[in-house]
């Protein structure tokens, strides 16, 4: 069964990743992280995304379109990356999303996949 | 919070557990019972500041619990006379209260570790039914979905009705065993609440302190088991030092290294005062020789050092007894300490990768011994596991130093 794990994080930690100061202390619990889900032989695909401010949200409504700077959801926190891994249950996604070395404002959502349309849902 | 509903809060921490069990013992339907006990206590809330605190609180519960069940019983048959049900329920609530209704707990968390129910539930139960812990704490505790958590519980519950196992004592021949099964589910409550640290749990009480009381519970209702006082001896000793395993500023603090001054001295004497009883009993066991690994430990206020010897022969029996992958890696921890790293790292090294690919604390071990033999590249690579299958940003940090300072 396969899962997101939403990696939701706060403004400090969007900069924490690229700032010369803190970045070290971010990737020191990041990198590790992301290599023992490598090495469970778990992860299917994942990526970190660029933080919120270069997001473009584009609406297309009854022909007329709507292009805006920024992400859509209005929150503080924002989803700075994502890890899709392919675990027995949800138990066990679980136990992963625990581990995820987040700030004190960060968040991780688990989220089943929905199975391709016609196929058999496992 | 007001009086009242301090008042009713205090009622449901001691009395919780003993009613229901005495109301599934008698209306043999657990999730009724619950439902029934959440009505009297919310009637409580209701009523008590209108007419003061009845002097019986448990007895007014009881009976307007039992009220309610028997509405339910009855639901299909004629109105009841209300009055007379009240009267009838009354008395026998009185009795009940009077005699201190001490039996249908221990039946109760026999019930809860039944072996026809999955060993993942017997914590869970227990915390519910004797500590009327709701769902969502329970799911948070072990990492389950709560409204799985709430589900699986339902499911239970319905089992146990379904099945009709039976509300009772088990016999002396599967005493044992079935208190095994009670003891584990104790004891897994108690790891559940490890990482609560102070200031960390803002709901009160922590589920370590509930653990510690099932603990006292058991060992009160069977005062001559001695893996019972075994195992309440193991919870003192490692929540003697709840204080002392982080410093001021949040950071991971290795037992070794611990300020005696921070562990608590009234619970290593109530510790080593039940694992001083359990020994009298002749009956070694897995809880009394965790114990004893513990007394061991606190022995360093005393003596200003470990006994790292004694440590790991108690280990050695351990893992004979119980050859779980915990146990082997802290038996491997042992001997490192009594007899060098490279007799250490010959014990891990039998350890299997599929037994300890998501074991953290394996790898926190095995970067240590690389540390210890001088291969800096191993224990570069091997810190870095175990930071990677971490939950606690302090012992993540911890780990990150130990990598630094190579």
């Amino acid at each position: 069964m396969q899962y997101t794990l939403m990696f939701y994080m706060s403004p400090d930690e969007f900069e924490a990743r690229t700032h010369p100061d803190k970045q070290r202390a971010f990737w020191a619990g990041f990198l590790p992280y992301m290599k023992a889900i490598r090495e469970a032989g778990i992860l299917v695909s994942g990526a970190g995304l660029q933080p919120p401010e270069s997001a473009t949200t584009v609406r297309v409504t009854d022909g007329r379109r709507l292009v805006q700077d920024g992400p859509y959801a209005d929150t503080k926190e924002q989803l700075g990356g994502f890890a899709i891994i392919d675990v027995p249950d949800l138990d066990a996604a679980l136990d992963w999303a625990a581990r995820y070395p987040a700030g004190p404002l960060g968040v991780v959502e688990v989220r089943p996949i929905l199975a391709p349309a016609g196929s058999p849902v496992s | 919070m007001t009086e009242t509903e301090q008042l009713v809060e205090r009622v449901a921490r001691q009395s919780y557990g003993r009613l229901l069990a005495y109301l599934t013992s008698r209306f043999h339907d657990w999730a009724a019972s619950e439902d029934a006990l959440a009505v009297a206590f919310s009637s409580a809330l209701e009523a008590w500041p209108r007419t003061g605190v009845p002097d019986e609180p448990e007895a007014w519960l009881l009976v307007v619990a039992r009220r309610r069940l028997m509405d339910e019983e009855k639901r299909t048959r004629v109105q009841s006379d209300a009055e007379a049900v009240i009267r009838e329920a009354m008395s026998g609530a009185e009795r009940a209260v009077k005699c201190g209704i001490p039996a249908e707990r221990l039946e109760m968390l026999f019930l809860c570790a039944h072996p026809a129910i999955n060993p993942t539930l017997h914590t869970p139960l227990m915390l519910q039914a004797v500590l009327g812990l709701n769902a969502e704490r329970i799911a948070s505790a072990f990492l389950v979905r709560p409204s799985t958590m709430g589900q699986r519980l339902s499911r239970a519950k319905a089992k146990i009705r379904n099945a009709k196992l039976r509300f009772e004592l088990p016999d002396q021949s599967q005493l044992p065993e079935r208190l095994g099964a009670v003891l584990e589910a104790i004891y897994a409550a108690y790891g559940a609440g490890w990482d609560d640290l102070p200031g960390f749990d803002k709901r009160g009480r922590g589920l370590a302190d509930e653990a510690i009381y099932l603990g006292r519970l058991i060992t009160d209702l069977l005062p001559d088991e001695p893996e019972a006082h075994g195992l309440l001896a193991l919870m003192l000793f490692c929540e003697s030092r709840r204080l002392a395993r982080r410093s001021a500023d949040g950071e991971y603090i290795p037992l070794g290294v611990q300020s005696i001054v921070l562990w608590s001295k009234e619970m290593i004497v109530d510790a080593e005062r039940h694992l001083w009883f359990a020994s009298t009993a002749n009956s070694i066991g897995r809880f009394q020789l965790e114990a004893a690994i513990q007394s061991v430990h606190a022995c360093r206020a005393v003596t200003g050092f470990t006994d790292w010897d004694a440590i790991a022969l108690l280990y050695q029996a351990l893992v004979q007894l119980a050859p779980t992958v915990g146990c082997r890696v802290s038996h491997a921890a042992a001997v490192a300490e009594a007899r060098g790293a490279q007799a250490g790292w010959q014990l891990i090294a039998s350890l299997s990768l599929a037994e300890v690919r998501t074991y953290q604390p394996y790898w926190a071990l095995a970067g240590h011994l690389h540390r210890l033999l001088g291969r800096k590249q191993e224990a570069v690579n091997v810190f870095q596991a175990a930071i990677g299958l971490c939950e606690d940003g302090s012992v993540r940090r911890f780990l990150a130093r130990q990598g630094l300072t190579l």
